[in-house]
């Protein structure tokens, strides 16, 4: 799919990257050195800023409407307790309609003797 | 001069020149700062930024930081055409030249080991990602005729899901095997955040390889080989390269 930037030459800009490989390599990766302007960026290993950026995106996300994965069971564990519930409600209403239909049944059975 | 020094990489002395246009953060062109025969690749930054203070603040600001760590990436690929750059974190920053000086001084001897280590190679970035068939919906499955064939469908669609997680897996695994036994080293990162990436599907395998320029061509043709295979073998799957990149994941000490 993204073709340029694949071969060794030229090193196209950018090769396909998303913000996230970006932000992987720059701000978790390379060398790290203490200069002389000391940000707790270094300190803590960027445990919080990840997250920060985290939910930052998903704010962000979210006022552009995207926000798919909060229905996904495997992303959030809201989506996952929404899926229970709702196989839940599936199930009892699959039941009613059975006993209804059992009952029904027996109604013409005591009918047509 | 005024203002801070910011520091992208390190480097030894290169015979071409880098790109007339680019600018690093903050719209500064990079200049080279030469020292013991090791370079400083260095800009202006201004103290309204990236002082302490304000830097903390800037950091929490998805915009600037955005914006920065794309440009501090643009002068590195822009190095990167030209010599093997050591990428430093981004953010590092120095109050004046002598500073930096004093620095590479200080780390001379683990700056050449890592260059000696690094020169002449590259690191590609290889994700596997698969998509899961939805659990409801557009499949073409009977409306379930009772309690029972609602449940059965249920089951096979939660099994085909659990397979096809279990297939990606190992198709990761052996791709991963392969890579490694091509290339010069390779780590493995935290499979990517899809709220971060923005990228659909599952993140099963993320890796990164450092590889040979003149083995670059035949890595690459490597993972493409694959991305065939596991396009015939497993539906909803999807392997993604990303590179050349500078050596990011292998700068560090630790091998």
């Amino acid at each position: 799919m993204t073709m340029a930037g694949r071969l060794p030459e030229p090193y196209g800009q950018g090769s396909g990257a998303n913000l996230a490989d970006i932000l992987e390599r720059v701000l978790d990766k390379g060398i790290v050195i203490a200069g002389d302007i000391r940000i707790n960026l270094l300190d803590i290993e960027l445990l919080t800023i990840k997250l920060r950026l985290i939910v930052a995106s998903v704010d962000k996300a979210k006022e552009m409407g995207i926000d798919w994965w909060e229905d996904d069971p495997a992303l959030s564990s809201g989506a996952r307790r929404k899926e229970l519930a709702r196989e839940n409600a599936e199930l009892r209403e699959r039941l009613a309609q059975l006993e209804n239909g059992h009952a029904q049944v027996r109604a013409r059975e005591e009918e047509a003797p | 001069m005024t203002g801070l020094r910011y520091v992208y990489a390190v480097c030894r002395p290169f015979g071409a020149p880098l790109q007339s246009q680019l600018k690093g953060v903050a719209g500064d062109p990079p200049r080279l700062l030469t020292h013991h025969g090791l370079i400083a690749v260095v800009s202006h930054v201004p103290e309204r930024d990236f002082a302490e203070e304000p830097l903390r603040r800037r950091l929490e600001d998805l915009d600037w930081l955005t914006e920065t760590a794309r440009a501090h990436q643009s002068v590195i690929d822009a190095l990167t055409v030209v010599t093997t750059p050591l990428p430093l974190r981004m953010a590092t920053v120095f109050r004046d030249d002598s500073g930096v000086r004093v620095m590479l001084e200080a780390r001379e001897d683990d700056f050449r080991r890592t260059l000696d280590r690094l020169t002449g190679r590259v690191e590609w970035g290889v994700k596997v990602y698969v998509e899961a068939e939805p659990e409801e919906g557009d499949a073409p499955v009977s409306k379930p005729a009772s309690g029972r064939d609602y449940l059965r469908q249920r089951r096979m669609r939660v099994r085909t899901n659990e397979d096809l997680w279990r297939q990606t897996e190992e198709f990761a695994d052996h791709l991963h095997a392969a890579l490694s036994a091509y290339a010069d080293d390779s780590r493995l990162h935290a499979p990517q955040n899809p709220a971060l990436s923005g990228v659909a599907g599952r993140n099963v395998l993320n890796a990164a390889y450092l590889v040979a320029r003149k083995d670059s061509e035949e890595f690459v043709e490597l993972v493409d080989r694959s991305k065939d295979e596991s396009m015939v073998s497993i539906p909803g799957i999807r392997v993604e390269l990303t590179g050349p990149w500078a050596a990011y994941s292998f700068a560090g000490e630790e091998t």
